[in-house]
């Protein structure tokens, strides 16, 4: 490059993303065949989210989770603890479903079991641990994790919070992480900074952060080869970073649902100068995570400002404001944010929409499509809505018209992916299949 | 003096409530009339929450005002408050799903519109099911789930009700995340219900109170 990166443009970053997508460095195609597909298809992708016509409408199989698992005739519970099942039955999927996919989604999402055990997390229960051994995902345990009368503290040493307050909570491995002293201020002759280290439940604590660590690089290693596997077969990833809504920070991770809608009553401030203070620490790691040659887009989850939640005024009170920071630091550097709208956003439309063209992206789950392509389809490309329960339980053929519905509304001009509402995690493969039929046969543009 | 206690709860004025309950209290007040007050501004908030103005902060708020009135109160209690009831309804999250926002909201909307509601929580096992309607004799059940494994377990749940031979005599409702009218058909359930108002409709319609 020219010129140095911060000199660029949003428009320029984000061209040389995509152009870096397209021919990842380092990457060398084992045929000239495997490189002319994955290219066919980062160009497809590319233009619906420019909201450009592509050669047809692209297609996520709704797999972005434990299906490979299920297809392979395993649970969860398997490809959590064992990775060498794990990449078998990712393997087979993309070996399987070769001939329909345009992205492929290693399993990234499968978290190591032992990892987690080592550091006896408890934020979330998965198969085996917690619940039963036959469910097919992990689940967020609700709870109170930071203290309504902790706000200052999170905000004043974020650091010093996650590592001396809410590491102990959160983690059982932990909990003597509380005597630590706090690295913020630090001693010149450091003497008495070292003392906790001596203890044995402290010891015990980084013993177990260096055993997750070994376990999670075992782990990254198989999920680095799947990945490179789907790569060289010509299957470019579409998630390259995950980041969430700083109100559901707030709410998922350290206050609970219960917890951050009382403090909108009780102590607003407060909330919205932690949220502020998340922010940058969201929009960094966020940022952080898009590597120059992978997909230049970040996926965020959106949780707690769904219809139905809150009401317009909290919403643009409370969620918006730091969730559109997010967005607009993402579009500066030339990242396409992909808003995974859980639930439905219907009541929302009249404002989130109003970005660059072709520069942000809205996922919808149950969100009336029709009414989001007229309010926002010029300017944000749209995913998603396939519903799971059609997927798991429908037929084929009803998947199959779904589909053709939805990309006679949605595709119009391009800036439409088809996509599940949300993932699914088991139902019968040919209903996978007709999706992706369904974007070959209906969405071809002329 | 009542009327406006049941508008300050109502309009979760939470100083202004919680200091007349502490009046209410200290002149010597039936703690039963401030119980029963309670109740009414609750009812508001439920009204209010079915009609687009309240949203869930302020059923959760409404909740937490409640529970410190309720303490409050407690202590000059004499008899447990007994309040006449519609009907009898179990509600439960099924099992391998631990979410329960939803199904505390539905729980919220039934209380406030008169069912006596029977919560066992989340990851709920089949045969909890069961047994709680067997022992309450509820004519109606509320299965709740938010991810997709919850199809099974909801389809599971149906069919151990009947097997255990009280099906007939009992309306089942689902609702919550995935679900829909296709999950309903799919478990066997009588009806899906896409929010908590829904499942009060249902309840009041199965049991003839609409």
């Amino acid at each position: 490059m020219a010129r140095e990166w911060t000199e660029l443009s949003p428009e320029e970053k984000r061209e040389e993303r995509f152009k870096q997508w397209l021919s990842p460095p380092g990457v060398s195609f084992p045929t000239p065949q495997a490189e002319k597909a994955y290219k066919e298809r980062v160009t497809r992708f590319t233009r619906a989210f420019k909201l450009q016509k592509p050669d047809r409408v692209p297609v996520i199989p709704p797999a972005m989770q434990s299906y490979p698992a299920y297809y392979a005739g395993m649970d969860m519970n398997t490809v959590m603890y064992d990775y060498d099942k794990m990449k078998s039955a990712w393997l087979k999927f993309l070996k399987d479903f070769e001939q329909d996919m345009d992205t492929f989604v290693p399993p990234v999402m499968i978290p190591p079991g032992r990892a987690l055990e080592a550091v006896d997390y408890k934020l979330y229960k998965w198969p085996g641990h917690g619940i039963s051994t036959s469910v097919t995902s992990y689940q967020c345990v609700e709870g109170e994790y930071m203290k309504a009368d902790e706000y200052d503290a999170l905000i004043n040493d974020p650091s010093n919070y996650w590592l001396r307050t809410y590491m102990p909570r959160v983690f059982g491995a932990f909990k003597a992480f509380n005597t630590l002293p706090p690295w913020t201020s630090f001693e010149e002759i450091a003497i008495q900074n070292f003392v906790p280290f001596g203890m044995p439940d402290v010891q015990a604590g980084f013993e177990a952060m260096l055993e997750a660590g070994r376990e999670s690089l075992r782990w990254l290693s198989v999920v680095g080869e799947v990945a490179m596997a789907a790569t060289a077969a010509g299957f470019p990833g579409i998630m390259t970073g995950l980041a969430k809504a700083p109100f559901d920070t707030i709410g998922d991770t350290l206050r609970g649902t219960q917890g951050v809608f009382m403090d909108m009553f009780q102590r607003p401030e407060k909330l919205q100068a932690a949220m502020e203070r998340i922010l940058p620490l969201t929009i960094n790691s966020a940022v952080s995570a898009v590597t120059l040659g992978g997909a230049p887009v970040v996926m965020m989850p959106l949780h707690k400002g769904a219809d139905g939640f809150m009401s317009m005024k909290q919403y643009e009170t409370f969620y918006w404001p730091t969730l559109k920071k997010v967005i607009l630091a993402l579009v500066n550097e030339g990242i396409i944010p992909v808003l995974f709208a859980e639930g439905s956003y219907n009541t929302r439309l009249d404002i989130i929409g109003d970005f660059p063209k072709g520069t942000v992206a809205w996922y919808f789950d149950r969100t009336d499509m029709a009414k989001a392509k007229e309010k926002i389809g010029d300017r944000c490309c749209l995913l998603g809505n396939v519903p799971t329960s059609l997927l798991m339980t429908g037929t084929s053929k009803e998947v199959k018209e779904h589909c053709r519905k939805l990309i006679e509304v949605c595709g119009k001009g391009g800036g439409y992916v088809l996509a599940g509402g949300a993932s699914i995690d088991e139902g019968p493969a040919e209903n996978v299949r007709a999706m992706m039929a369904a974007a070959k046969e209906y969405g071809v543009y002329k | 003096m009542s009327g406006d206690y049941v508008n300050l709860l109502a309009d979760l004025k939470e100083d202004e409530v919680l200091k007349l309950t502490k009046e209410r209290i200290d002149s010597g007040e039936d703690p039963m009339k401030i119980l029963e007050d309670s109740r009414k501004g609750m009812g508001i908030v439920g009204k209010r929450f079915a009609d687009g103005e309240y949203f869930l902060p302020e059923l959760v708020f409404s909740g937490e005002l409640l529970k410190q009135i309720t303490e409050l109160v407690k202590p000059h209690l004499k008899q447990e408050a007994e309040t006449k009831r519609l009907g009898k309804v179990v509600i439960g999250t099924v099992a391998g799903d631990i979410h329960d926002i939803g199904l505390n909201i539905v729980d919220f909307m039934l209380d406030v519109n008169g069912f006596e509601v029977t919560n066992l929580g989340v990851d709920v096992p089949v045969e909890k099911f069961v047994q709680a309607v067997k022992d309450t004799k509820a004519p109606i059940l509320g299965l709740s789930g938010f991810l997709t494994p919850a199809f099974d377990a909801m389809k599971e749940t149906v069919e151990a009700v009947e097997k255990a031979g009280m099906r007939k005599d009992l309306k089942i409702m689902i609702g919550g995340g995935q679900m829909d009218n296709e999950v309903c058909k799919y478990a066997k359930a009588d009806a899906f219900g896409k929010d908590a108002m829904a499942a009060v409709a249902l309840a009041k319609k199965w049991i003839g109170a609409s």
